[in-house]
């Protein structure tokens, strides 16, 4: 059981950019956490502990924790690496909340960054997997969701152009966020001219790889009251994960009880039921969801319970999900606009305190109170959090 | 601190390999065998839910038991997804660009409860379907070395028949 209240009191990030030649992976680490700490108004001398992430393969790099730790500030403190795949961001934010949540610590640094420009992203991929079932065939993150995007699409009827939608939105997001990656103000056209990459996954449906670095300061309620920021409060996390090779989760929709995307469901069910949500598109006032390409925008709203199954498109292509909709989706402009794959997870409840903090600039929800913050990776395994402006009435797991 | 792109230096590990050697462990050796010495697709049956796995594992996940019945699995199936690739990248396993375009594909087994993921031998999407029936396609007696590469691809069967 968690014995203390967790908050988010502190934001640091690089700008995301293609490529980042004039540092080493652990300068990069240590602008976000230099930002990190000015933003909370501490030193490195405060934090009591780092949790640090990325995916090792992407740099050939092992040991992040004690390689960086003149630039992740953990000389002679506790450090741990955390590496989850595509989820690993999210999974650094659970760690570094559950330091907080255990009473142990009060100042937690959390660190997630990649420098995806070091080595060949889908090469990299590769080898995340297993050498004897998947490797001979599969072909990394983009072939990967595109056996998604094909079965999603003979199921459910939606189409190549729906799914241009959510392309075309998470980037106009992006053009208020001097943080992205991507800058490009994408039209449907565009994307539904661009090449294929694995069918029927076009360029324009793909996040891009990125070099880029997030740090956060968790905070026990114990001390939220030193920092200048208000605390974007952690009320929940839940995850799950799936098994072992890529062809597996399209098993797993049959034998594990889930009917669709079953981790992103029971992490949901599960987070859901911790903080009373049943209505998540009036009751957020905005998703930081990790689609990491366009057909995701409209499946996994469709796990969240944004909507019923094969509901996505309408409900995309209703601007609900824009920003001044009902419940703005990546108003950052998400994974699709910048995707230093270990810091996305992080990124992403990045996002989510700054809209709770009013901090948010251009891209401001107006009163955000509550957010959703999501993590996927490999196999179809899901984190989630819920942040919100409201302390929680008690500690909670 | 603006330093020009061209004096900022990068070092590449070029040429350089980290072999490594990897267990299939017995059942798995046991697969791969069946495929190299006779052709024979194997599964191994759970012993509490009945579910066929393929390719093989120890352990039965949602059961959380091990694994020893080794049950015989058709060499032909069904597609449950797909797709086409399109890009060009550089596999990882060899070291060599991927020939592309090349279609792999979700495939079930008939008599199996689990999926592989293998070539298929069809690259324009409008001819695949959710639910085409596939036969493996072996290489020659000569070329195979106990990989799931023995299996060159499976071959789309003809359903106008």
């Amino acid at each position: 059981m968690a014995k203390k209240r967790v908050a988010v009191t502190g934001v640091g990030m690089t700008k995301q950019r293609s490529s980042r030649p004039d540092v080493t992976g652990i300068e990069l680490i240590n602008e976000a956490v230099r930002a990190a700490l000015d933003d909370a108004g501490i030193t490195r001398k405060d934090v009591d502990a780092i949790v640090i992430g990325n995916m090792d393969h992407f740099e050939g790099i092992n040991y992040v924790d004690t390689w960086s730790v003149d630039g992740n500030g953990a000389l002679m403190k506790p450090i741990m690496k955390v590496c989850t795949g595509g989820t690993t961001g999210t999974t650094v934010a659970m760690a570094a909340y559950y330091h907080v949540a255990s009473g142990l610590f009060d100042k937690v640094l959390a660190i997630a960054w990649e420098k995806n420009s070091e080595s060949d992203t889908t090469g990299a991929i590769i080898t995340a997997f297993d050498p004897f079932w998947d490797r001979p065939c599969f072909a990394g993150a983009v072939a990967g969701l595109a056996l998604e995007a094909t079965q999603y699409m003979a199921e459910t009827g939606a189409t190549e152009e729906d799914a241009a939608y959510v392309a075309v939105r998470d980037r106009k997001h992006a053009l208020l966020n001097p943080y992205a990656h991507l800058h490009i103000n994408l039209t449907i056209e565009m994307v539904m001219e661009s090449p294929y990459l694995s069918w029927p996954v076009k360029m324009g449906d793909m996040c891009p790889r990125t070099d880029g670095a997030c740090a956060l300061i968790f905070a026990s309620e114990d001390v939220v009251d030193e920092f200048p920021h208000r605390p974007a409060w952690i009320l929940a996390v839940a995850d799950r994960h799936l098994w072992a090779y890529t062809s597996d989760p399209y098993v797993n929709q049959k034998m594990v009880g889930g009917t669709w995307f079953p981790a992103m469901e029971k992490a949901t069910e599960e987070i859901y039921s911790k903080v009373g949500i049943t209505d998540p598109l009036n009751q957020f006032d905005l998703a930081e969801l990790y689609l990491p390409y366009s057909f995701a925008g409209l499946r996994y709203m469709e796990s969240l319970g944004f909507c019923d199954r094969g509901g996505g498109p309408e409900l995309v292509r209703s601007g609900a999900t824009d920003l001044g909709g009902k419940c703005p989706v990546n108003p950052s402009g998400g994974v699709l606009s910048s995707n230093a794959i270990g810091a996305t997870g992080l990124l992403r409840v990045a996002e989510c305190a700054l809209q709770l903090q009013g901090r948010a600039g251009e891209r401001q929800v107006p009163n955000a109170r509550l957010a959703l913050a999501t993590g996927f990776g490999g196999c179809f395994w899901s984190d989630e959090l819920i942040l919100g402006v409201d302390k929680p009435e008690k500690p909670r797991g | 601190m603006a330093e020009k792109r061209k004096d900022l230096i990068k070092i590449s590990s070029g040429e350089a390999e980290q072999p490594f050697r990897w267990s299939a462990g017995a059942d798995g050796s046991k697969f791969l065998t069946e495929i190299r010495d006779h052709k024979r697709f194997m599964g191994i049956k759970c012993p509490k839910c009945g579910k066929v796995y393929v390719p093989i594992r120890r352990v039965c996940g949602p059961c959380y038991v091990e694994m020893e019945e080794l049950v015989p699995v058709s060499d032909e199936g069904s597609i449950v997804t797909y797709t086409v690739v399109q890009f060009g990248f550089v596999d990882p396993s060899t070291g060599k660009q991927k020939p592309v375009p090349y279609c792999y594909a979700v495939i079930h087994l008939d008599g199996s409860d689990s999926y592989i993921l293998h070539f298929v031998d069809e690259t324009d999407p409008e001819k695949l379907k959710i639910g085409a029936r596939v036969k493996a396609v072996f290489e020659d007696d000569d070329k195979r070395t106990g990989s799931l590469l023995d299996i060159k691809h499976f071959a789309l069967l003809d359903q106008t028949g």
